[in-house]
């Protein structure tokens, strides 16, 4: 007792402050979740989410998460390949880390500025395009306040989030397999498909959940950039707390508890990919 | 061919990261009909709120960073040194904050402290004001705990306090004067994203009501058209300044490190 007894005491501060700050609130939502307004149990709440207002704002609010998680997969590893196994000279490795680190912090109000300053109606790119080549990318049919600008603001901290976990990966790849796949007579093609992809793959679908709860949990640079105009669920969340819109306190609570499990699952499922693509980087 | 392909792919991305910059930095500076100038900066700067809600934030920032150190640094120590079944459970806990969205916390907070509750921080200025702290040290848990924990793993956590004890140190001195000092490095590199992350923290501050550097920069972009670009400009050189140093501090660390 004496030896084991008291050596807790030393975690309780943090605890204390996780229980407080972190899980108490959680679980309040949760529990809210799954109470009526007088305090019993009830799944009418969740029921309450199949209302086609809250069920088209999750179907659009995944639709952004799973373009901007895509694209930003596909790019980032673009990108990375290019630097660790593309020929190009060793000094462009450092500033892209560099950069990627800073631009994936890059996120919240000031990114929708700088997309509306860019491709808004009177951006730079909008007018040289219209100047230079006579294109109105307003005229057919873009607009930032929509799905295509939503995702394309998103990238802008996806790939670099992506660059920045797939980098190490990619370097881990070793040159043994590629070399012992060309001496079994394998193709470029059939190396990447047979060998690099499937040890990669892992890897890349973690990043990608990674990146998808990434965006699906953005709150600050879809309201900055699009007001209320688009409702996706954190945008409808934020409306709901300040201002009760669904006019049931308790629906607010499940819509929470909705994005918990949605980013929850994600977040899972990269915990497990994770520790499956560890095998191979030893 | 393989050489044109990178390259390709590495244009194209510079293209598309560097034009929203690019883009940001002529807007704001558009503010004057028919030539460039510093309208719009000089039109943020002499702004009395960008000054109260920047302040503001940089006090926030500065707090949380003590707040995390403060409950990071002995936490992890303790676990490494007497508690080390219980660090999964630890490490478990430091990521959720990635995972609950912060919106969902907040909305917590307001549930959970709210002037009809036992503990109603939300009923007076300064309980909302230590609320929203006690939010942003939670969404930097993660960065702070990976970084201290990292930084501990490179010393030898028994020997040092074996040492200390046997000079006659108390736990307090251990930590401020012993461990504190050995991750000073870690510890800056967790406090420069803390301040990153809370600088511009809109979602939180916004639902609790605070006079924040986000919610202003928001309304400020709902109602003008160049000084939101302007703020864009100082918020990305803001950001740089925070990574770039904490990079400085990590390569100056790791240096000294290899040295020994």
């Amino acid at each position: 007792m004496s030896r084991f007894g008291w050596n807790w005491l030393g975690v309780v501060p943090f605890f204390a402050f996780a229980a407080l700050f972190l899980m108490l609130p959680t679980m309040n939502i949760v529990i809210g979740a799954f109470q009526n307004p007088e305090g019993h149990f009830t799944l009418a709440n969740l029921a309450g989410l199949s209302s086609p207002r809250i069920v088209s704002s999750f179907a659009i609010s995944i639709k952004i998460s799973l373009a901007s998680a895509i694209l930003g997969c596909l790019i980032g590893f673009a990108i990375a390949a290019a630097v660790v196994m593309g020929g190009l000279p060793g000094w462009v490795r450092g500033p892209l880390m560099t950069f990627s680190g800073v631009a994936s912090n890059f996120a919240g109000v000031p990114l929708a500025f700088a997309f509306i300053a860019t491709l808004g109606r009177v951006g730079l790119v909008t007018m040289l395009l219209r100047q230079w080549f006579g294109i109105n990318i307003y005229a057919m049919g873009f607009n930032l306040l929509s799905f295509w600008g939503l995702t394309l603001t998103y990238l802008f901290f996806q790939i670099p989030l992506m660059i920045l976990i797939i980098t190490p990966a990619l370097e881990g790849l070793k040159r043994e397999w590629r070399e012992a796949a060309e001496v079994l007579g394998a193709s470029t093609g059939q190396y990447w498909r047979m060998v690099a992809l499937p040890i990669l793959f892992p890897s890349l679908l973690g990043t990608f959940a990674l990146l998808f709860a990434n965006s699906f949990g953005a709150v600050a640079t879809a309201y900055a950039l699009t007001g209320s105009s688009l409702s996706i669920v954190p945008i409808m969340l934020f409306a709901q707390i300040r201002g009760d819109v669904l006019q049931d306190p308790h629906l607010g609570y499940a819509m929470a508890f909705g994005m918990i499990v949605i980013t929850g699952l994600a977040n899972l499922a990269y915990v497990i990919m994770r520790s499956r693509a560890e095998r191979w980087m030893r | 061919m393989r050489k044109f392909w990178s390259w390709g792919a590495i244009i194209i991305g510079a293209l598309y990261f560097l034009l929203p910059l690019i883009g940001t930095l002529e807007f704001s500076l558009r503010m004057r009909r028919g030539e460039y100038s510093l309208d719009a900066y000089r039109s943020v700067l002499a702004d009395p709120n960008f000054r109260a809600t920047f302040g503001y934030s940089v006090g926030m920032a500065l707090a949380t960073i003590v707040l995390g150190v403060l409950i990071v640094v002995p936490t992890a120590y303790w676990v490494r040194l007497r508690l080390p079944r219980l660090r999964p459970v630890i490490e478990f806990i430091t990521l959720l904050p990635l995972v609950i969205p912060a919106i969902v916390v907040v909305f917590g907070y307001i549930r959970l402290y709210n002037t009809s509750s036992i503990l109603p921080l939300t009923g007076t200025a300064s309980g909302t004001n230590l609320l929203l702290l006690c939010g942003y040290a939670t969404l930097a848990l993660p960065y702070m705990y990976r970084a201290v924990d990292t930084g501990l793993s490179t010393l030898d956590v028994r020997t040092l306090t074996e040492a200390a004890q046997s000079l006659g140190a108390g736990w307090v001195r251990i930590i401020g004067n012993l461990i504190l000092p050995n991750v000073l490095g870690a510890v800056m590199s967790g406090a420069f994203l803390s301040f990153a992350i809370v600088i511009g923290e809109f979602t939180m501050a916004a639902l609790l009501n605070r006079p924040a550097f986000g919610p202003y920069m928001q309304l400020l972009g709902a109602n003008r058209a160049y000084e939101p670009a302007a703020l864009a400009v100082i918020a990305f050189a803001a950001t740089w300044g925070c990574m770039g140093l904490m990079q400085l501090i990590s390569r100056i660390a790791g240096v000294r490190k290899t040295a020994k």
